[in-house]
């Protein structure tokens, strides 16, 4: 019995977050406008889909931002993680605090400190203040992935390797990078679903001729979300669960070996 | 992207970071024959000093001058007094009286006090109906735990704006709730354009932020102890009490942090799910820069969010030292 209350709770907690996105794809093919009434079947707001230059411009800036901002991220934050592990303690937790800051400010906050600065600097927003601040955001989160796997390692095998005659870059390269390599996918992954979704901070540090996906919806969704949204968004959302069910299905065998 | 420029100024500002950098390593590699780790950093840290330091500056900068860029404390005092020129300002700008400025007595702190309780709401009503569910979920017997981990992340991926319009599409006067409702014989609902639809939209899409962390500190806890105090009389009731609560409160408390940030400063759901009056500080601190072009009073409002929310972060940190609930996914 108590089982049964608590699967039905977990089913009622599930169904509340999951009726919303249901209903949105339902949507994507109804072939009315309406948002309520079902107009019979139709795949037409696919064929829109990618029929508007629009759309497929605003697909191509936030997929490019968030792999571009994903490699630099992974990059920098990376480089930063292990110089940061290499510290004496008191520098060590500056740098900490540091990294935290943009992590606890609100992101309006955020987006709107960088539109100053790019206003201030005379930059003229769009496409790279965007990217800029997408690695701004996401640096953070690499270096919090990274550096779980650092403190983890045995610090010595970097000295041993030293000690067996490794340059430092050959030891990096050898010992510390393969060993934190899990840390640093995960960081990557993280940094380009953060910048996917994100909404609020893109929205500052971008001009209006210069759109992704979240602030086209937010300029449309005054005027009336048209279904081809929906029909996008029902797009990506399957893509995304492909994308995982493989990742989870490779990490499954690689587990069995 | 074409007519992207920077200042030539920042041109040499950049230029000469990466000289110092690329000396640093030269310096170092011809000392240590090798590259310093510490180095590593460096890039970094030139890059949170101009993308998180100065900006923050700016922010404080503007705050406490006015258009002039004369040293003022009057864009606080714009916070305080409810008799303000920018209330009027705004209230020119086609917002109407009766809904922001007569019916509340100042905007601003009326708009601060009703973020902060619509996000303690939210936050408590993410807490009753999450708690549960990650207790379910960390259950031994029960084996689908870490599946229902990625069922709740499945739907974040959605973007965010098109999960809150859909729920236009249930709560509308003519939606699916109104319509299932009539089928059956029941008078229509007003439900959208009001307080409660905003929470509920704000429920739904910060409550997965509630369940990871305490699903996280309880499915590590050793369950031994739960075991030892039941085999030592303890009932199963006691048991939560006294040993699975105490244990699971670093991720309540990091739970509450992950909820209670973003709700406060919310924006957005309340625009498309909430009336006139359910305006959020987010949208005030974005209606101040943008629609009525004052930096200088949104930054003292921006200011005012910042020092709340390192208080309540200070707060929490007392609870839980190590931040130990802290990581997520």
């Amino acid at each position: 019995m108590s089982r049964l209350i608590k699967r039905g709770y977990l089913a009622l907690v599930l169904l509340f977050l999951y009726v919303p996105i249901v209903v949105l794809i339902v949507q994507s093919f109804n072939a009315g406008v309406s948002r309520a009434k079902w107009q019979g079947f139709s795949i037409k707001w696919y064929i829109d889909l990618f029929n508007s230059p629009a759309i497929m411009n605003a697909l191509y800036i936030t997929v490019t931002i968030a792999l571009l901002s994903a490699l630099f991220a992974t990059i920098l934050g990376t480089l930063a993680a292990i110089g940061i592990h290499a510290m004496q303690k008191r520098q060590q937790s500056l740098m900490m605090a540091l990294n935290n800051i943009p992590m606890t400010m609100p992101d309006i906050v955020t987006g709107i400190s960088l539109m100053l600065l790019f206003i201030f600097t005379q930059v003229p927003r769009g496409y790279v203040t965007m990217l800029l601040a997408h690695i701004t955001f996401n640096i953070p989160y690499v270096i919090l992935s990274v550096m779980p796997k650092l403190k983890q390692m045995n610090k010595f095998s970097y000295e041993a390797a030293l000690d067996l005659g490794a340059t430092p870059g050959y030891a990096l390269r050898k010992v510390i990078l393969p060993y934190v390599m899990p840390g640093v996918i995960t960081g990557a992954l993280l940094s380009f679903t953060l910048s996917l979704d994100d909404f609020t901070i893109s929205y500052f540090t971008t001009s209006p001729l210069v759109q992704n996906l979240s602030t086209l919806i937010y300029s449309e969704a005054r005027k009336g979300i048209k279904p081809t949204m929906n029909a996008l968004s029902a797009l990506m959302f399957v893509a995304l669960l492909v994308l995982l069910l493989a990742v989870n299905r490779r990490a499954s065998l690689n587990q069995d070996n | 992207m074409s007519k992207f420029s920077f200042p030539p100024w920042a041109v040499w500002l950049m230029a000469l970071g990466l000289l110092a950098f690329i000396g640093m390593v030269a310096y170092s590699i011809r000392r240590n024959r090798g590259v310093k780790r510490t180095l590593f950093t460096f890039p970094y840290g030139l890059w949170i000093a101009v993308f998180t330091i100065i900006p923050l500056l700016l922010i404080g900068y503007y705050a406490f001058t006015d258009r002039s860029g004369a040293f003022t404390l009057d864009n606080f005092k714009t916070f305080w007094d409810s008799n303000y020129e920018m209330q009027k300002q705004l209230l020119d700008l086609g917002f109407n009286p009766l809904e922001l400025g007569v019916a509340r007595g100042n905007v601003n702190v009326d708009t601060l006090v009703y973020s902060l309780w619509m996000a303690f709401l939210c936050t408590a009503i993410c807490l009753v109906l999450g708690y549960p569910a990650a207790f379910f979920m960390a259950d031994r017997a029960f084996k689908l735990g870490s599946t229902l981990v990625i069922l709740f992340i499945i739907p974040m991926w959605m973007n965010f704006l098109l999960r809150t319009i859909a729920w236009m599409s249930l709560l509308e006067d003519n939606g699916l709730i109104n319509t299932l409702l009539a089928a059956i014989g029941l008078p229509k609902m007003k439900l959208m354009y009001n307080s409660q639809a905003v929470l509920l939209g704000m429920v739904y899409n910060y409550l997965p932020f509630m369940v990871f962390p305490i699903y996280n500190s309880l499915n590590k806890q050793e369950y031994r102890l739960s075991e030892a105090a039941m085999d030592l009389g303890a009932n199963p009731r006691t048991t939560f009490m006294k040993v699975t609560l105490p244990l699971s409160l670093p991720g309540v408390v990091s739970g509450i942090t992950m909820v209670f940030m973003p709700s406060v400063t919310t924006f957005f759901i309340p625009r498309v799910l909430g009336g006139g009056n359910t305006e959020m500080f987010g949208d005030l601190i974005e209606r101040t820069f943008l629609m009525a072009d004052n930096w200088n009073v949104g930054s003292a409002l921006s200011l005012i969010m910042m020092v709340l929310i390192i208080m309540s972060l200070t707060l929490l940190r007392k609870v839980d030292p190590e931040g130990e609930g802290g990581s997520t996914i």
